[in-house]
């Protein structure tokens, strides 16, 4: 059987850019404040473009590839990075093998990634405006079709519509 | 104590010596943060009666008690507190977006400069690393490329930059700080400070974890408000925002047009929030930890001012919009971007352009004196073009670069009675003749014009007082809303949350986070504390009651249409209301707190300040007019 993965996934249009996922993710793994020790993180490109990310739990995933000490594995269960602290000595491979950002070495110098927090992620639970939430990339694409082919419908009524 | 960094960060630019120092608690507990620490610092560290531009004034910057923590909207608001150069008494500035986190986790509470820098210069603080860089290449550098050049010079793009333009460069009198683009620290010329100092900006980075005290307490509580801001008390800023009070505010015949010679504008509804919602805002989005979200942003797409991004506010919408009576939002939006990019006040910027129209209309300038603009009221294009002119202070922009109070006393010509300042600062936009409330807020209030201090269109417009009777009680109404607001504006909680808030949870959340104990009773006393420190502050800069007024037009020319046409407050009303005010706050007639709300306030020390006032005063009721202040002088 296919495992197909979720991962947390935001929203760029409902996104307000706000961080509190940043700082909830914080809050829930080292019980401080901190977005350098958070495992999504919150971006504004000016004037208004926002995106929170976090890990995508990629198949075959980088990350793992280039880690020199074999301290990443991939959970069977879900798809999430597991790091082995005791291997892991913070050399940074793996951040710069993942074209997201999504993994980082933490102020305590151990790679640290999203792990779906057990399967409640509290990102999604605290985001004010909805943006997150859990998708494959096969539920992704399939609303990504559907929003196009309704964009193209709309185009052509419209266009019908000047005639 | 969690929470707080329990640091004190000192530069002085002329020496290049720093130091830190800790807070204390003693400190945090009857201060808070933000306002309480601004107004504390420039009271206890500036020399009485220094003039803003001197290098020795000092320029402080604070964090808000909650900044670096899950406090919807309130992990990012910092304040900045100095001498105004606009009333040469307490200037004080708030802003947010994502540079008081950042400030928070470099391990500040407070930064205090003094000092002028030899040549331009900004600071970088790195956590403990504290530096004065060079920065003649970003000298006459509009906001947006200074954020964006010092970003690439530092090689970080997590760099916060809070920061002057050419306005604040040139000391225009209202010059703001920008960070984040699009966030203001706005009113009373804190900019003009700055670059009086040759201070172009200061940019953070900071690591630091944000520690709080009771964990699992925080958290319950923090997710209680967040589920809050999703209610209805905060509805309307989620939605039209602000500008929502332009449609409200014109059918109360409170929105003050054509430089206050009416309170309707009859193109309201071409600037409304309704409109440039629809037609211009893309998105609105959220300051750092903010659950609501109220930044619309908007951008023109087509047209003469195509090209223009910046924020819809009600407040831009009076300032460039009914004041100088035009009708078009994407030319609000345009003014608003060069406020933004230059380093002005949107607001003041404004009204000082509207008080240069209605001068224009009236002949006291000519369109030699513009460099050829028609200034008329509702030219648009004419408008942009002279916040330019008083930014880079071109043209007749260089006297009004000063402000309407001191453009108007040397223009003469009867152009002080349409100069709409209190204290030397410009009214923001609430026709205060038709709101008795107001207008006493806005007297007393101690940055000059100003709604923030007080929120006293409160019960004006909501029905709770009768909005055009001045009459005893008023006082109280005042008081309640400054005392609130001074602690709003110190653990900076924003203002767009408050009906989610009360003093209650304020001190809770305070405990929580701090761990220190503070009862609801305590930290309304905090506010009260503050809001009386504030007023001795000013009344050692010899700003006193003659200053507690009201632009000359609101008691001289009533409202012309509307609901509250014929209103205007008098004389009479203003001394009825300022009375009662005063005698409820526990201050003589002059305005000066009797000693024992000093002490009941923990504010004895300060009795300094006010024993040459008492004696003018009481000389004053003798009968022998002030001449113990004199005679000190010389
Ligand atoms: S909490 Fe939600 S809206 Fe805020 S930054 Fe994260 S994803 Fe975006
Ligand atoms: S950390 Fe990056 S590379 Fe690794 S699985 Fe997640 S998204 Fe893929
Ligand atoms: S799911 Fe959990 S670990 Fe992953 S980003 Fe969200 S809060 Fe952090």
């Amino acid at each position: 059987m296919v495992k197909i993965h979720k991962f947390v996934s935001c929203d760029p249009d409902l996104c307000t850019g706000c961080t509190v996922c940043e700082y909830a993710c914080s809050l829930e793994k080292d019980g401080v404040f901190n977005p350098i020790r958070s495992r999504i993180r919150a971006l504004r490109v000016y004037p208004s473009g926002n995106l929170a990310i976090a890990c995508r739990m990629c198949e075959d995933a980088p990350c793992v590839i280039a880690c020199p000490r074999d301290a990443l594995q991939q959970s069977e269960e879900d798809g999430h990075i597991i790091v082995d602290e005791d291997k892991c000595n913070g050399c940074g491979w793996c951040v710069e093998a993942c074209d997201f950002g999504a993994i980082t070495v933490g102020p305590d110098k151990i790679a640290i990634v999203c792990d779906l927090c057990d399967g409640e992620p509290k990102c999604i639970d605290v985001c004010p405006v909805e943006a997150l939430s859990l998708q494959s990339r096969e539920t992704k694409a399939r609303k990504s079709r559907i929003s196009a082919t309704a964009a193209r419908i709309l185009a052509d009524a419209a266009s019908e519509a000047d005639k | 104590m969690k929470g707080y960094a329990n640091n004190i960060l000192y530069i002085n630019l002329r020496t290049g010596k720093t130091k830190t120092e800790p807070l204390g608690e003693e400190m945090a507990r009857k201060f808070l943060g933000g306002a309480g620490f601004g107004i504390k610092m420039i009271t206890d560290y500036q020399r009485p009666n220094t003039d803003a531009f001197d290098p020795e004034n000092p320029i402080v910057y604070s964090c808000g008690t909650f900044c670096g923590m899950m406090v919807s909207g309130s992990a990012s608001k910092w304040g900045v507190a100095a001498k105004s150069p606009q009333s040469q008494g307490l200037g004080e500035s708030y802003s947010t977006g994502f540079f008081g986190s950042e400030l928070r986790r470099a391990g500040y509470d407070i930064v205090v400069v003094t000092g002028k820098a030899e040549r331009p210069s900004y600071l970088y603080l790195e956590d403990d690393s504290v530096q004065i860089l060079d920065a003649s290449h970003l000298w006459g550098k509009n906001n947006w490329d200074t954020e964006d050049i010092i970003k690439s010079d530092l090689g970080d793009p997590g760099v916060r930059v809070a920061s002057i333009g050419p306005a604040g460069e040139k000391l225009v009198r209202f010059s703001a700080i920008i960070n984040d683009r699009l966030r203001a620290a706005g009113r009373t010329g804190m900019g003009a400070v700055m670059g009086s100092k040759n201070l172009k900006a200061v940019a953070v980075r900071g690591f630091n974890d944000v520690e709080v005290a009771d964990v699992d307490g925080f958290k319950e509580m923090a997710l209680e408000i967040y589920e809050k801001t999703k209610g209805p008390e905060t509805e309307k800023y989620r939605n039209l925002g602000t500008a929502a009070n332009v449609l409200t505010l014109n059918k109360q015949a409170a929105m003050p047009t054509r430089n206050w010679q009416d309170a309707v504008f009859e193109k309201a509804d071409k600037i409304s929030g309704e409109a440039s919602n629809e037609m211009y805002v893309e998105k609105i989005q959220a300051c750092d930890s903010c659950g609501m979200r109220c930044e619309h942003v908007a951008v023109v797409r087509e047209g003469p001012f195509k090209g223009a991004i910046g924020r819809v506010e009600y407040e831009p919408s009076y300032a460039f919009g009914s004041c100088t009576g035009v009708d078009r939002p994407d030319a609000i939006v345009r003014a608003v971007q060069l406020c933004d990019l230059y380093g002005t006040d949107a607001l003041s910027t404004g009204v000082v352009v509207a008080f240069a129209m209605e001068a224009y209309e009236k002949g006291i300038i000519t369109k030699e004196d513009t460099g050829g603009i028609e200034l008329e009221f509702g030219n648009a294009e004419g408008m942009c073009d002279m916040v330019e002119k008083i930014a880079l202070r071109e043209d007749i922009g260089d006297l009004l670069a000063e402000g309407v109070e001191r453009a108007a006393a040397k223009l003469g010509k009867g152009s002080e009675k349409f100069a709409m300042h209190i204290k030397g600062v410009e009214m923001t936009g609430y026709d205060v003749r038709g709101l008795k409330t107001c207008a006493l807020g806005y007297a007393v209030s101690r940055r000059g014009a100003d709604h923030q201090r007080h929120g006293a269109y409160g019960p004006d417009l909501g029905g709770q007082v009768d909005r055009f009777k001045a009459e005893k009680g008023r006082g109280q109404l005042v008081i309640d809303g400054e005392d609130l607001y001074s602690v709003m504006d110190s653990l900076i909680i924003c203002k767009f949350s408050r009906r989610i808030w009360d003093y209650e949870s304020y001190a809770k959340m305070y405990t929580l986070a701090t761990g220190i104990p503070m009862t609801a009773e305590e930290m309304r006393r905090c506010g009260e504390r503050i809001s009386n420190l504030g007023k001795i502050y000013n009344l050692r800069e010899g700003i006193g009651r003659e200053k507690d007024t009201l632009p000359i037009r609101c008691m001289t020319d009533p409202i012309k249409s509307g609901v509250a046409k014929g209103s205007l407050v008098t004389q009479e009303e203003l001394d009825l209301l300022l009375d009662d005010y005063y005698e409820t706050r526990g201050w003589s007639k002059e305005g000066i707190p009797s000693d024992a709300k000093l002490k009941e306030l923990g504010l004895e020390s300060y009795a300094g300040y006010l024993e040459d006032l008492k004696n003018t005063d009481s000389k004053k009721k003798s009968g022998k007019k002030k001449t113990t202040k004199k005679t000190k002088r010389d």
